[in-house]
C-alpha cells in the first residue's frame, strides 16, 4: 500500500489545470480544435509542445470533427490520445462521438461545459454534454479545477480498462471553473506517468485466424469499422452496454486507487453523498454548483433543518444502485438540471432520477429544477429557496408545478 | 522525390498477391475495383488503408467478411482524411517513443466523389495544410454510386443523375466538374497526378511515387461505373481509354507544382489528328443518352467546347502550348 | 452458405472482421463466363491486371494464367480487352 506523495500546490484555473495533467500523463496525440471556454488547455498544450516539455503529437485540425476524427484513428492506431472542446465544438462532433465508442477508441475529452447556441452564448450551462448522453461515452463532472486535474488523470486509467474500452468525457463548467484560479495541488510527475502506465490492449480474432493485439498494426492486419448489416449490429450495441456496466466497478476502483496515492477521493468514483445520511430534504446536482450547495446546506443544518445534497459525478454511466442507497432515507428531492430537454417533461438528469426510483418502496417527492442556462448565475439564497421549497412539499405532501426555472425573469 | 523509378512488368504485377482481396461485393465490370487493386499492388509495405464511406468501403468490409489484407480502418463519410492525419500522428510519435518496430508505414486513404470533392473536402484540405504524410487516392466515378447514383461536385455538365435527372426542362447537371486536381495543385502540395486506369502502368507508377513522396500527395483516378453510368460492364476499362483521348479526362502530373502531361495524354497533345470527339466517349453511356437527341444540339457542341479549352489550359499549364488543339 | 450467425460474446469488439472475403464466393453471380482460346492468347496478362475481382492470375510454374470461376462475376472486361480476342463470353451453362 502506498502512502500519499509529496504533492506541490499550484494557482491554475481549470483549463490550466486540465493542460498539466495532460502534460504528465504520457499523452501521445492531442488533436484538437479551439472554441471558448475550452482555448487555455489547447494554449497552454502548445506551450508545452513549443518548449519540448512533452513528448506528444499535437495536431491542429481544421474543425472539431475532425479533432474526434483523428483522435480516433490515432487512438485505433495505438496511441493515448486527448482532445478538448466544448457547446458548438462538441455538437459538431456528435456524428464521431458515436462512432469513437462504437470502435471503442478509449480518447479523454475535456468538455469546458458552455450552452449550445442559438442564440449564441458562451457561458456555462451542461447542455452541450447532456446533449450527447447517449452516445456511449462515460461522463464525469468536475466540482472544482482540483477535481478535473484529478479526474483527467483517472479518465485514462477507466477509458483503457480491458473490461471497458470506452471513451470518456470528463466536463468542468465553462469560465466558472475553466477560467478562475484555484488552489490545485499536482503529483509529481512520475507518480502520474506510473499511474497511468502504458496503453494495454486486448487480443482479438481478426481474419487471419489468429488472435492479435486490438489496434493497427501492419504485423497483424485486421479491419475495423466494418458495415454491420441487420444481422450483427444489434450484437456490437450490447456489447458497448455492457462495457457501460463493467466502468461502474472500474470508476469505483481506479478513485480508491488514486485516493491512496493523492490522498483525494471524490465519493465513491460515482456520487459524492454531503450529509445525505440523515437528510430529510436533499438536492442533486453535477459540478460546481455541488460547491456552492454544500454551503448553503452547512448554513441549513445550523438551522436545525436536515439538508443534504448528492453531487452526481458519474452521470453515464448512471449510478442506479449508489443513487438509491443514498437517497433511500430521503423524504423530497429537487433536482438540478443546468440544461434543458425541450418537451422531456424536465431535464435529463431529473428524469434519470424519478426512473430509477420509481420502483423503490419509499421513493421520495421529486421536482426538478431548471437553472443556470447560458451562465445565468446563481446565488446561495437562490439554492435555499430549493429547500424551502423542499420543506413546503414534506409538509403538504404535494407539489403543483413539479418542474421549476430558478433564476429564469417570469 | 526518389529517382529511383519502380521498375515492373505485367507478369510480375499479374503473379503477386491482391491486397485488396477477391470475393468483394462490387458490381461486375466496377471501375473503382481494378483501381483500387491494382493501387494496392503499387505498395511497397507495410502500409495502412483508411477508407471513407462508400461504394469500396462498403463493398469490402461487410461484417463478418473483410477483402482487406492490410490493416483497414473506416469511420465515417467525410474523414478519410482525418483517418489518415490521425494514424499518421500516432505512428510518428509511437515511433519515436519506440512502440512500434516498423521503420516506415505508408498511409492510404480512399475515397469515392463525396469524400473528396464534397463533404470529405474540409478534412482534406486540412490534411493537406498540415502536411501529413499520407496519399490520398480519389476514385472518381462521377456520382455518389453507393446511396443511388446521386450528383456530385465530380459529376461532368450535361449528365444525369437521380438528383440531376435529364428531365423535359432541365438536361441533367448544369454545373460544371469540380476542377478537383487544380485545387489539390493550388494547396502547394509536393505531388498530385492523375490516372486512368487502361493506362494501368503510369496509375501504378504514380500511386508508388505518391507513397515515395514524403509529405501529402494526392491521386485523382478515373473510375467508370457501369451500374451509375448506364454503361456497358465490358467496356468500363475501354472508357477509361476514351476518356483520355478525348480530353474529357487528361492525364498529368504536378511536382511541387510544376505540371507535366503524362504519356498518354502527351501522345495525343503532339498527335491532335488522333484526338478523338467526346461524342464518341458519350455516346454508349445511358447517363448521356438525352444528348444525342436533336434537341440537345447544342448541349453536346458545349462540351465538346468545354473540353477543348480545358485542354487548351492544360497544354499551357504543362508547357505543351506550341501544339495545336 | 449460410453460418450461424455468433451472439454478442462471441464476437470481436469494434467490428473487427473475423473472415476473409475469399471465404465469399461470388463466382455465382455471373451470367456470362469467359472461354479462353489457349491458342490465341499471347500471356499478355492484361486481362488479370484490369479484371476488377482479382479472379485471374499468372502462374510463372504453369506458364500460364488461370481463371478462378469461384470469383468471376462474368463483366467481359477481360474479354473486351484482350488484344487478340482469345476470350469470348458465353451464356453460363447451368450444368448442376
Amino acid at each position: 500500500m502506498q502512502k500519499t506523495v509529496k504533492q506541490k500546490m499550484m494557482a491554475l484555473a481549470g483549463d490550466q489545470a486540465v493542460a498539466y495533467a495532460v502534460k504528465q500523463s504520457d499523452v501521445d496525440v492531442v488533436a484538437a480544435y479551439p472554441i471558448t471556454p475550452q482555448t487555455i488547455i489547447v494554449e497552454k498544450f502548445s506551450e508545452y509542445v513549443a518548449n519540448g516539455e512533452v513528448e506528444t503529437e499535437f495536431v491542429c485540425v481544421e474543425s472539431e470533427h475532425s479533432a474526434m476524427t483523428a483522435s480516433l484513428a490515432a487512438s485505433v492506431t495505438g496511441a493515448r490520445t486527448f482532445t478538448a472542446t466544448a457547446s458548438a465544438g462538441l455538437a459538431l462532433m456528435h456524428e464521431m462521438l458515436f462512432v469513437t465508442s462504437g470502435c471503442r477508441a478509449p480518447v479523454v475529452m475535456a468538455i469546458a461545459n458552455r450552452a449550445l447556441s442559438a442564440p449564441l452564448n458562451i457561458h456555462g450551462d451542461h447542455s452541450d454534454s447532456m446533449a450527447q448522453r447517449d452516445s456511449g461515452w462515460i461522463q464525469l463532472y468536475a466540482e472544482n479545477a482540483q477535481e478535473a486535474y484529478d479526474s483527467i488523470i483517472q479518465a485514462f486509467r477507466i477509458g483503457e480498462n480491458l473490461n471497458v474500452l470506452l471513451p470518456v468525457m470528463v466536463g468542468l463548467d465553462g469560465f466558472t471553473l475553466s477560467h478562475t484560479l484555484e488552489n490545485v495541488e499536482v503529483l509529481p510527475d512520475e507518480t502520474v506517468k506510473e499511474f497511468v502506465g502504458v496503453r494495454k490492449f486486448p487480443d482479438v480474432l481478426t481474419h487471419n485466424g489468429k488472435t492479435a493485439p486490438f489496434r493497427l498494426d501492419p504485423a497483424n492486419p485486421m479491419t475495423m469499422g466494418p458495415i454491420a448489416l441487420q444481422n450483427y449490429y444489434f450484437e456490437f450495441k450490447r456489447q458497448q452496454e455492457e462495457a457501460m456496466e463493467h466502468a461502474v466497478n472500474v470508476i469505483q476502483q481506479v478513485n480508491s486507487e488514486y485516493a491512496k496515492i493523492s490522498g483525494r477521493s471524490y465519493g465513491n468514483g460515482l456520487i459524492e453523498n454531503y450529509r445525505l445520511e440523515d437528510a430529510e430534504v436533499a438536492a442533486v446536482c453535477l459540478g460546481s454548483t455541488a460547491g456552492t450547495m454544500k454551503t448553503v446546506v452547512d448554513g441549513l443544518r445550523q438551522n436545525g433543518v436536515k439538508a443534504g445534497l448528492l453531487r452526481l459525478r458519474t452521470f453515464r454511466p448512471l449510478p442506479v444502485e449508489e443513487i438509491r442507497s443514498a437517497v433511500a432515507n430521503v423524504k423530497a428531492l429537487a433536482v438540478m438540471d443546468k440544461c434543458i430537454s425541450f418537451g422531456g417533461n424536465g431535464g435529463p438528469v431529473f428524469n434519470a432520477f424519478r426512473h430509477l426510483l420509481y420502483e423503490e418502496a419509499n421513493h421520495p417527492h421529486i421536482v426538478n429544477y431548471i437553472y443556470g442556462l447560458g451562465g445565468r448565475d446563481t446565488s446561495p439564497s437562490d439554492l435555499r429557496s430549493i429547500y424551502e421549497t423542499l420543506q413546503e412539499l414534506l409538509q403538504t405532501g404535494h407539489v403543483e408545478k413539479p418542474i421549476r426555472y430558478l433564476g429564469l425573469r417570469s | 522525390m526518389t529517382t529511383q523509378e519502380w521498375k515492373f512488368t505485367a507478369k510480375e504485377i499479374a503473379e503477386k498477391p491482391d491486397l485488396f482481396l477477391a470475393g468483394h461485393r462490387a458490381c461486375a465490370g466496377c471501375g473503382p475495383a481494378t483501381v483500387l487493386r491494382l493501387i494496392m499492388k503499387a505498395t511497397r509495405g507495410p502500409t495502412i488503408v483508411t477508407e471513407a464511406t462508400g461504394c469500396m468501403e462498403v463493398v469490402s468490409s461487410i461484417y463478418p467478411y473483410t477483402s482487406w489484407a492490410v490493416p483497414w480502418l473506416h469511420t465515417a463519410f467525410e474523414t478519410a482524411a482525418s483517418n489518415a492525419s490521425g494514424i499518421e500522428a500516432a505512428l510518428k510519435i509511437m515511433r519515436k517513443k519506440r512502440r512500434i518496430s516498423q521503420e516506415h508505414v505508408d498511409v492510404i486513404a480512399f475515397a469515392g466523389d463525396g469524400g473528396t470533392f464534397d463533404i470529405g473536402f474540409q478534412a482534406l484540405s486540412g490534411a493537406v495544410e498540415r502536411g501529413h504524410d499520407f496519399l490520398f487516392v480519389l476514385y472518381d466515378n462521377e456520382a455518389y454510386m453507393n446511396t443511388g447514383i446521386q450528383r456530385s461536385g465530380g459529376t461532368p455538365h450535361g449528365a444525369a443523375t437521380t438528383t440531376s435527372p435529364a428531365g423535359t426542362v432541365i438536361p441533367g447537371k448544369l454545373e460544371y466538374k469540380k476542377p478537383i486536381a487544380d485545387i489539390m495543385v493550388a494547396h502547394g502540395m509536393p505531388y498530385v497526378a492523375t490516372a486512368s486506369p487502361y493506362y494501368w502502368k503510369d496509375l501504378m507508377t504514380k500511386a508508388r511515387k505518391g507513397l515515395e513522396v514524403e509529405g501529402p500527395a494526392f491521386l485523382h483516378v478515373f473510375a467508370p461505373c457501369p451500374r451509375g453510368w448506364r454503361s456497358n460492364p465490358t467496356k468500363s476499362i475501354e472508357y477509361s481509354k476514351l476518356a483520355v483521348e478525348s480530353c474529357i479526362f487528361p492525364v498529368w502530373e504536378s511536382v511541387n507544382g510544376h505540371c507535366k502531361l503524362s504519356t498518354p495524354s502527351r501522345l495525343v497533345a503532339l498527335a491532335p489528328q488522333k484526338k478523338k470527339p467526346v461524342a464518341d466517349y458519350l455516346k454508349g453511356q445511358g447517363r448521356f443518352r438525352h444528348l444525342f437527341k436533336p434537341k440537345s444540339k447544342q448541349l453536346l457542341e458545349e462540351i465538346q467546347h468545354i473540353t477543348d479549352e480545358r485542354w487548351k489550359c492544360l497544354l499551357k499549364k504543362c508547357g505543351e502550348s506550341k501544339t495545336s488543339v | 452458405m449460410t453460418n450461424k450467425n455468433k451472439n454478442w460474446k462471441e464476437i470481436a469488439p469494434a467490428g473487427v472482421c473475423s473472415k476473409s472475403s475469399l471465404d465469399f464466393l461470388t463466382g455465382d453471380w455471373k451470367t456470362y463466363t469467359p472461354v479462353r482460346d489457349p491458342e490465341k492468347c499471347t500471356r499478355c496478362v492484361i486481362c488479370a491486371l484490369f479484371c476488377p475481382d482479382g479472379a485471374i492470375n499468372w502462374y510463372p510454374e504453369k506458364n500460364d494464367i488461370e481463371i478462378n470461376q469461384d470469383f468471376c462475376k462474368g463483366c467481359g472486361i477481360c474479354a473486351n480487352e484482350c488484344p487478340t480476342n482469345a476470350i469470348v463470353m458465353k451464356i453460363e451453362q447451368e450444368s448442376k
